[in-house]
């Protein structure tokens, strides 16, 4: 290992690469992404917060908080959204934990492509769908008017919260389905036949090894789903649904302006939800990473169904398979229709609303690609460099660095967005004049900050398996820090990275709570906002669907070369472990 | 003998592949008996048919005389012991140890006490209350056990249940886990692909290979009078000879002869331990040549070239004698008592 020399030429006090294990540029990196996590995740955030506690003559105060719970709208709304997300995690369950157990347990053909399918409904944004869904499952959509038709009655799935819920829920189920289904295949079978040499089987069998070596998993997924919702705004907006949190907190800012306390106050509150139902679950979960306590793996030993419960069984993978393609189907057949209302499939089919999207939409693809393209870039140097540093220096502070990149995952973004206004609207561009927080770069940055916590557990990984002693083999053939970087680690975490960079850019290019905050021009916005702009007037359906579709497959498309990356390593790996 | 457990022409086939053919074993009541084979040798795959994962394609399992071949695992009342332990992360100890006797509906204040005796019987008493993340490979290892021998199984299974411990440990453990078996005077199957853990607990090892019982014997009779060439060098080293037995008894190799080996006459092979054989001054013996020589601390192990063989000799090693050198000419004295006819 080198010592450290300081540039400016004084001795320095103490060797910072004795001490911690670190060179000066590493050091100057650290710095660089504290202060970017400070600019733009940690004081806007604590922007939010000193105005929601805030007199109106500079004091501390409590009265905002008092006006929250004092006013009617105000608290149903705060009690919607607790309701909504509660009820979202446990439809999304009653679809999710079955599904899972199906798939772990029984041996099933065509149980890869049901894994595939049941995670289809995440690369479709949720205010996408919603308006699918409401000419599906709404009071004059194509399951109600047939019930109509045959029954005399109808189900008010789309009615208020239950649209919410229902759109949330079949939009968010697999991330419960892919915990859980992770955490199944996780346990050891020798977990199960131990307890069934001592006597266990059935239900015992289930309630005392299975489930509590699941739940886990489960709560992580379930943890996730209540946040999402949360943090969710376009839905509610979409299906005219104001009394919740985000959307009144949007309203606020929107139309009172963004001197308006209330706004901030509900951005506290909902910031304290969103953390606590986190911070629930991460204490549920201490002490109980089951999987690393378990050896074999290889998950539960499937059995053999018996007539009845395969049919049981089929039938209820189809139905869920077909709940959650509903949307796409939806969304597609929107944009290829005419005129879809009051009816059961649109009244005829046509091409043009692709042609609307191609003759306007041009600047809103270019703008996704640009921004989600920066952003994926800054979250791969941010989330690498972190990881570098926490998993390969000693400096202090590291894991505070590691933390507050993290702590974004509990920031709704409408919050961020909030946030980032407030703090930079007074901040001026140098030329142009125009307001720093309404600069179209603001919006990639939010993206960054949104996303950096993906592209930081990516890097993370793809750091663990890069094994310490490949770079010190490289240093002790006279490789320098840099040259060891370089032609080691970055070649080694490649995959892991593009993995990252993907994630980040698909998960951008579909986000719209911290959107609708920053987009003041529509020449500025991007995709996800163009549709939001389209699906608000009945005409610019067609248009807005054609759009969602292509969303939906530049998603899709990201999706999938992730997931191949992350197969490759995979494969790359294995092999590696095979000479270790 | 009393059989403890019967195995009945079993096989067991998964997919095409055959794991077990056609095995009939009898292993006594209160005896320790030992699967010993390298993997892929089907003795985990008939462990774990005799605790019911798995049901053979054909013949029988009898514990204590009955039929158990189609009983559930939950209905068999054996004690399997995994490789890994299994035991439940979620569970403290005295759960995990708890769990077999509240599956058989015992009164609480009964498991309380059985559960306190047997963690006092494996020396954990007081560890009750840690979670088995908490414990070292060693003490996971004697939970599971006490686990497993709480519910008084008919049988006790063990799965290569010293292959997670390093081996200081092992060599304790495996007295250990001989003087429970015998204080408690249980049934006991061991799985496990060394044979010196085999030898050192077992009083019947069930050599077995390619999903066959190859031979079947006490640890001694097993080493001294092997009855395959695979017996013969999986437990322990040993020279493989091949040659002619004369009418007269006579064993002819290349270049050399051992007297009275016995058995009809006709192609053969002996095969004889590499301390059974003697090595003097040239003149003394069969004259052979020292190819090679490696000092082991307890022995000196020459490589020696007779004939067409080569043959390993170890010599008890002793201060200040002089060893051979390689290239050196020596003598070869073969004990014919101390050979073993293969065929």
């Amino acid at each position: 290992m080198s010592t450290t020399t300081v540039a400016t030429g004084q001795a320095p006090r103490f060797s910072l690469a004795a001490r911690y294990g670190a060179s000066v540029p590493q050091v100057i990196a650290m710095v660089a992404v504290a202060l970017f996590l400070l600019a733009f995740l940690v004081v806007p955030i604590l922007r939010v917060i000193q105005v929601a506690f805030t007199h109106p003559d500079g004091g501390f105060t409590l009265v905002h908080f008092g006006d929250f719970f004092r006013t009617q709208l105000l608290r149903e709304a705060f009690w919607n959204s607790i309701y909504v997300a509660t009820m979202t995690v446990v439809v999304a369950s009653l679809i999710a934990v079955p599904l899972a157990t199906i798939l772990s347990r029984f041996r099933f053909r065509g149980a890869a492509l049901i894994h595939t399918l049941g995670v289809v409904p995440l690369v479709m944004p949720p205010f996408v769908g919603a308006v699918a869904m409401q000419l599906i499952y709404g009071r004059n959509g194509t399951i109600n008017l047939l019930l109509m038709d045959w029954f005399g009655f109808r189900i008010p799935f789309m009615e208020g919260l239950n649209g919410v819920i229902f759109v949330e829920a079949l939009h968010y189920f697999p991330f419960i389905l892919l915990n859980l289904s992770a955490s199944l295949a996780n346990i050891d079978s020798a977990m199960e036949e131990s307890a069934q040499n001592l006597g266990a089987h059935g239900f015992t069998l289930f309630s005392r090894i299975v489930f509590p070596l699941a739940m886990p998993g489960y709560i992580a997924g379930a943890a996730l789903v209540f946040v999402k919702v949360f943090d969710d705004l376009a839905t509610p907006l979409l299906l005219n649904v104001n009394t919740m949190l985000a959307p009144q907190a949007y309203l606020k800012i929107t139309s009172v302006g963004i001197t308006d306390p209330m706004g901030y106050v509900i951005s506290v509150i909902m910031v304290l939800c969103s953390v606590g139902g986190l911070a629930l679950s991460t204490l549920f979960l201490r002490g109980r990473d089951f999987s690393t306590q378990q050896r074999g793996g290889g998950g539960l030993s499937q059995r053999e169904l018996r007539r009845g419960g395969r049919i049981a069984a089929i039938a209820f993978v189809i139905f869920a398979v077909a709940l959650s393609l509903s949307p796409h189907i939806g969304i597609f057949l929107l944009s290829i229709g005419t005129v879809w209302s009051f009816a059961v499939l649109p009244d005829g089919y046509t091409f043009v609303h692709y042609e609307t999207i191609y003759r306007e939409a041009g600047p809103l693809i270019s703008n996704t690609v640009l921004y989600c393209g920066l952003a994926g870039l800054i979250d791969v140097v941010l989330g690498a460099t972190v990881a570098y540093i926490v998993l390969r220096t000693r400096l202090p502070g590291r894991r505070l660095v590691e933390q507050v990149a993290m702590s974004a995952v509990a920031i709704p973004g409408l919050v961020l967005g909030i946030g980032l206004l407030r703090t930079y609207h007074d901040v001026s561009l140098p030329i142009s004049g125009e307001s720093l927080a309404t600069f179209w770069f603001m919006l990639v940055i939010a993206y960054a900050v949104r996303r950096l916590p993906y592209a930081l557990s990516a890097a993370t990984a793809a750091l663990r398996q890069v094994h310490l002693s490949l770079e010190e083999a490289a240093e002790s053939l006279g490789a320098g820090k840099f040259t060891t970087l370089r032609r080691v680690v970055v070649p080694l975490m490649t995959g892991g990275l593009l993995a990252g960079f993907v994630t980040s850019f698909a998960t951008a290019a579909v986000e719209l709570s911290a959107t609708l905050m920053l987009v003041t021009r529509v020449g500025d916005a991007p995709l996800a906002y163009g549709i939001y702009v389209y699906m608000q007037s009945a005409a610019g359906r067609g248009p807005g669907a054609a759009l969602g579709v292509i969303a939906v497959v530049v998603v899709a498309i990201a999706t999938f070369i992730s997931y191949r990356i992350a197969e490759h390593e995979r494969s790359l790996k294995a092999r590696v472990g095979a000479f270790s | 003998m009393t059989r403890g457990v019967a195995i009945e022409h079993v096989s067991f086939s998964y997919g095409a592949n055959l794991i077990i053919d056609d095995v009939s074993l009898d292993i006594a009541k209160g005896e320790f008996f030992a699967f010993l084979g390298p993997s892929g040798s089907g003795k985990t795959t008939l462990l774990r048919l005799i605790a019911g994962f798995g049901i053979p394609s054909s013949g029988r399992i009898l514990i204590n005389e009955n039929d158990v071949t189609h009983l559930p695992p939950w209905s068999r009342n054996v004690g399997m012991v995994f490789q890994n332990y299994a035991l439940w992360p979620h569970m403290t100890v005295a759960k995990n140890v708890a769990f077999g006797l509240e599956r058989r509906r015992l009164p609480r204040a009964e498991i309380a006490r059985k559960v306190a005796a047997v963690l006092e019987l494996v020396g954990l008493a007081e560890f009750a209350d840690r979670r088995p993340a908490q414990l070292s490979g060693g003490q996971q290892q004697r939970v599971a056990l006490a686990r497993t021998l709480v519910i008084e199984p008919t049988v006790l299974l063990l799965d290569e249940p010293l292959s997670n411990l390093d081996a200081k440990l092992r060599v304790e453990m495996r007295s250990e886990l001989r003087q429970l078996q015998q204080a408690v005077g249980i049934t006991t199957v061991y799985v496990t692909h060394d044979q010196e853990d085999a030898n050192a607990v077992a009083d019947r090892i069930a050599v077995l290979d390619r999903g066959r019982i190859q031979q079947v014997g006490t640890p001694v009779q097993l080493y001294d009078h092997p009855a395959s060439r695979f017996v013969a060098g999986f437990l322990g080293t040993a020279n493989m000879i091949d040659g002619q037995v004369q009418a007269d008894g006579r064993f002819v190799a290349d270049g050399f002869v051992v007297d009275s080996v016995g058995g009809t006459a006709g192609p053969a092979a002996i095969s004889v331990r590499p301390q059974d054989i003697t090595i003097g001054p040239a003149g003394t013996g069969i004259a052979a040549t020292v190819t090679s020589r490696e000092f082991l601390g307890s022995v000196t192990r020459y490589r020696i070239r007779l004939g067409s063989n080569d043959l390993t000799v170890d010599v008890p090693h002793r201060r200040d004698v002089v060893p051979f050198a390689i290239g050196d000419a020596v003598g070869v004295v073969i004990d014919p008592h101390q050979t073993a006819l293969l065929r």
